[in-house]
Order: structure tokens, then sequence, then C-alpha cells
């Protein structure tokens, strides 16, 4: 910056007219310590790359498979069971959310109860005792419902009702914050104006509630995405179990685990991305500056570059 | 003056666990009246308020709207407390405006107005537009019906919320410090759309710490301390003739 030419009037200070001082010249710190940390982490590096160029992997397995049918069928019901277990997760977890908050200390209870089982037990354990209590229970009967055990709970629907239960629970513990973290002033408000608890809820709590609930949830869905891995022990067939498959068939065991990880990395990244703009959708209102996407990012470092030109 | 009083509390007494706050207050509001409620803070105003539309539920005594008890149903000598959809019913004819606005910061200004008659009343959307859209030119936002709240002035929501309350058609008005989280070039805006109502002859309740809009708006004024009534009267006269020594030295540090 320049300094303004117009202040000239009475005497002027020494710093009106004083020509810009001379930039320093200084040799800068040697930061000997990045240098040594830099090469011995690429020394490791060379050392992981040159062992798996060792290994007796046959890497051109990894494309061969990449689109297998197979494979392809294990993405797809990895996603299916991921959103159908997520979609029963959050409902199942604003219902137990809601009861956790209410008066009555039966409801507020049993949500309790609930969470503390299916939060304080593994989900593996989870999966595994859904698909066997066939073992004891040879009939279902919902009243509405009566089936066999082994034709209602299939391997999708031990697999759903393993994560999804077990989801819903730390879902409700999200949606829980989230009403917690509107204002009471709000549901009075609402009060006032003769609004049912129940359309309270709906209509001027929830909605607000979702700014604090969908990023954590976003980190939910990543996370179920993986932990569907598990569902190969009740016979899902999801990605993992389609690439074990193809490696009990090919002898490539290691190559199809490799396979299988591009592909969560793959989902998992779509994933990321997706949460980041949905992330940012609902900061709006709270936030005046969104934070920048990488586009945006990208643009700004172009212009910040070419700045110095332009201001001359 | 009609016969039945828009609000009678008789010894109405409210206790959070131990802390008792009200402590027995008598008073009766006529219809069409501006009655104000003054009194140094903590001394109750707010939380009596409150029970007159059941946001909090008194432990003694008695309180009716328009005839009707607050919060419970008499058969015989016997009291039942009434569900809460019926207690939802009698809150829709009392519209309250808090000291903190409380708009839905979802919504838009025509959005926050519409809401209650279309979510309570089951009225059609586009007739409680077309209410809301009045009510918003009425208090002087004709032309802010599309922002949200985070997008106006205090003053602004403030007359926004009042918008919503009437937007209810209420038959009683209660103002809980309208004014006191508004700067000061910001009050005489809101305080002009209750002098605008007071002339309509709507019926309110208004708890402020504004005197001159208590002596020029005011029908009645009590002056309330430690959970009682300690003076009531004509605003003019208890303003300019207070009778009590807490109601001198009050007014001594407001005036
Ligand atoms: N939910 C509550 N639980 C416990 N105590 C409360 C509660 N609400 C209010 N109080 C207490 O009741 C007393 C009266 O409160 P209230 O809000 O009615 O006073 P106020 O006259 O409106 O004062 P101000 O002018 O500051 O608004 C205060 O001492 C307050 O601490
Ligand atoms: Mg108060």
């Amino acid at each position: 910056m320049t300094n303004p030419v117009d202040k000239t009037e009475g005497p002027t200070g020494p710093s009106a007219t004083s020509p810009p001082p001379a930039a320093i010249k200084a040799i800068p710190v040697r930061h000997y310590g990045r240098w040594v940390s830099a090469v011995v982490v690429f020394a490791l590096l060379a050392m992981v790359v040159y062992a798996f160029s060792q290994g007796d992997i046959n890497y051109t397995a990894i494309p061969d498979y990449f689109f297998d049918p197979s494979i392809l069928e294990g993405v797809r019901n990895t996603l299916w069971l991921t959103v159908a277990s997520m979609v029963l997760g959050v409902v199942l977890g604003a219902i137990l959310a809601v009861m956790r908050l209410s008066k009555n200390p039966v409801t507020s209870s049993v949500a309790w109860g609930y969470i503390w089982f299916f939060r304080g037990t593994p989900v593996y354990v989870q999966l595994l005792l859904w698909f066997n209590l066939g073992l004891v229970f040879p009939y279902i009967n919902l009243g509405f419902y009566r089936d066999e055990w082994a034709d209602f709970m299939t391997p999708f629907m031990a697999a759903l009702l393993g994560l999804g239960l077990n989801e819903a629970a730390y879902m409700s513990e999200i949606v829980r914050a989230g009403i917690q973290s509107v204002d009471e002033g709000q549901t009075e408000a609402a009060h006032a104006l003769g609004m049912s608890h129940g359309k309270t809820l709906r209509r001027v709590v929830l909605p607000q509630a979702m700014r604090v609930v969908v990023p954590p949830t976003g980190n939910e869905v990543i996370n179920m995405l993986k932990t569907t891995s598990l569902v190969v022990v009740v016979q899902y067939f999801d990605l993992l179990r389609a690439g074990q498959n193809i490696a009990q068939t090919s002898g490539a065991t290691v190559e199809m685990l490799f396979l299988v990880a591009v592909w969560y990395l793959i989902l998992t990244t779509v994933l990321s991305i997706g949460q980041f703009y949905l992330e940012r959708r609902y900061a709006r209102g709270s936030t005046r500056n969104l934070p920048p996407t990488p586009w945006q990012k990208v643009r700004a470092n172009l212009i910040s570059l070419r700045r110095p030109e332009v201001a001359k | 003056m009609s016969a039945v009083p828009m609000v009678k509390a008789e010894a109405v007494h409210k206790s959070y666990g131990a802390a008792h706050i009200l402590r027995g207050i008598d008073l009766e509001v006529a219809p069409r009246e501006v009655f104000c409620l003054v009194g140094p803070s903590g001394s109750g105003k707010s939380t009596f308020l409150r029970c007159i539309n059941h946001l909090e539920k008194i432990n003694g005594g008695r309180l009716s709207v328009d005839g009707q008890l607050v919060g419970y149903r008499q058969k015989g000598d016997k009291l039942y407390e009434l569900k809460d959809k019926e207690v939802a019913a009698q809150r829709r004819d009392i519209g309250m405006v808090f000291q903190r606005f409380n708009l839905f910061p979802h919504m838009t200004a025509l959005e926050n107005v519409m809401e209650a008659p279309v979510q309570v009343k089951g009225e059609a959307k586009a007739v409680a537009r077309e209410r809301a859209a009045r009510l918003l030119d009425r208090v002087g936002l004709g032309d802010r019906t599309g922002n949200y709240p985070s997008q106006l002035s205090g003053g602004q929501q403030q007359r926004v919320a009042i918008a919503r309350a009437l937007a209810m058609e209420p038959k009683l008005m209660l103002f809980d410090e309208p004014t006191s989280a508004l700067d000061p070039e910001l009050v005489g805006e809101v305080l002009d759309v209750m002098r605008g109502l007071a002339d309509e002859g709507m019926t309110m309740i208004v708890v402020t710490h504004e005197m001159g809009f208590a002596r020029e708006v005011g029908d009645a004024l009590v002056f309330m301390d430690g959970g009682v009534v300690v003076e009531s009267g004509h605003p003019r006269e208890v303003l300019t003739n207070p009778q009590h020594d807490r109601t001198k030295a009050f007014l001594s540090k407001v005036l």
C-alpha cells in the first residue's frame, strides 16, 4: 500500500514523505531437523514399497476383478445395507431421544436401558445374537405377522437389525444433543401460540436441532459403511464377502483384500465429500461466512498469485 | 366495564421448590384495559405473566381468564387438571410477546406469522398468508416479509413477534418487557405498535420499565415487590404520588 497523497494539509509528519524502508536482508534459520525427518520418512516409505514389491503379489488380479459382477453386487449390497441401517438408526434414534427427554419416568428409563444395552455390547456380538436367536425361537409371532424364524431372519434382516438397532443407540444421543441445543424460549413461544407438544417438536425444535445433528450423522454414515463389513458373519453377501469368495476360488487372498480396501476408500471418499457440502448447507444462518469449497480455495489461490501484478 | 373481568387473580401462589415466588396476588384486569405491571427485578412479574397462559402451574389460589379457570376445570368443589390439548386450546386466545422475541429462526417473517394459524387452527395457507402479510404491513414491515429473523433488527424482530401473536386473533395480549432487549433508538417503534393496539381496544398486560408508556397508555398500574402487589391504581396517580415507601424507592430509581 502506498501513502495517501492528499494528506498534505499543515505540517506533515515524517511518515508522509519518507521513502519505503529497505527490504530486510537476513540469513534465514536453517531447519536441519526438517531435512533429517524428511529423509527418515522417505527411507521408511521406500522400505514399505520395496517390501510389497518383493512380496508374491499378483497385482494384475486387482484390475481384473475390480468390476467383476459379483464385486459390483457386493458394492450394491453394502451401500443398500448402509442406507437401510442408517434409516432405521436415525428414525429409531430420534424416537429414543424424545423418549429419553420425556417427563414420563417409564419412557425415559426404557430409552435409557435401550441405550445402555446397545452401546454397552459389541455390535459383532449383537449381529451374532440376531442371527442365532433362531436356536431358541423356532417361530416369530408379532400378532399381525407370524413366520418361521429361519424364514424371517434372513442374512439381510440379521444384518439390518444388528447394525440398525445398534446405530439407533448412538443416533439417539446425537439427536438428544441436538434437541437440547435448541433454546427453551423456542418451545415456550410455540406453546404460547397454542401449539401442542408434538407440533412444537416437529415444526420448531427438530428443524433447529438439525444443524447440530447433521455433522455427526455424516460421520456415523461413514462409520456404518465400514462397519457393514462385519456382516460377513451373518452370511450377508456384502463387498467383503464378494472379495473373499473370489479369493477362495482364485487363491488371490491378499489381492482381493486390496481390491476391497480400494472400493471402501472410494466409497468413504465420496461420502466425505458429500458430508462436506451437507455441513456447509446446514451452517447457513448460523455463520455469516461459509467455509470455502475446495474449488473456491483453488480459485482464491490463483487470484492471490496474480494480485501483486494487478495491484501495480 | 363488562361484568366478567378478562383476568382475575385471587391469592395466587407460586413456588419453585422451596423458593416462594408469588405470595398471594390479587388483581383484576378489565376487558379493553391496558394493565401495566412494574416492580424490581426478581419480584415475580414474569412468573405471574407466565402463570396466566399456564406456562407455569400455580400452587395455590385461583386464576381465570375471561371467566375460565386457567389449566383446571371445576366440577362441584373439585378441580381437575386440563389435558395438554385443552391447555393448548386455552393458550390460543392469549398472545404473548417475550423480552427476547423468540422468533423461529428457521422461518421467514411471513412464515413465523403464518405458522400458528396454519398448524394450530388448521387454516388454509392462502388465507393465513394473506392475513400474515396484512399484519406485517400493519406493524410497518410490509417490505420485510421474506427476511429471516437474523436479517432483522431487534425492533423489527419484536414487531414480527407481535404480529405473530396477533395472527391468532387473541382476546388478551401479554407483554414481558418487550422493549428491554432493544437499543434505545428502537424502543419507540415497538411502543408505537403497542399504542396502536391499545387504541383499538386490545386487552393488554404489560410488564415494563417504560414509565412514560405506562403513564400515557396505561389504564391501570400495579407495583409488585417480593411476590405481592404493593400498590395499585391509575398509572398517573401511582407514578406521581406513590403511597408506599417501597414504591417510592423503586420509582426514584427508574424515573
Ligand atoms: N424456573 C425457575 N426455577 C427456580 N426459580 C425461578 C424460576 N423462574 C424464576 N425463578 C425465580 O423467581 C423469581 C422471580 O422471577 P421473575 O422472572 O418472575 O422476576 P421478574 O419480576 O420478571 O424480574 P425481571 O425484572 O428481572 O424480569 C426470581 O428470583 C427467579 O430467580
Ligand atoms: Mg422478567
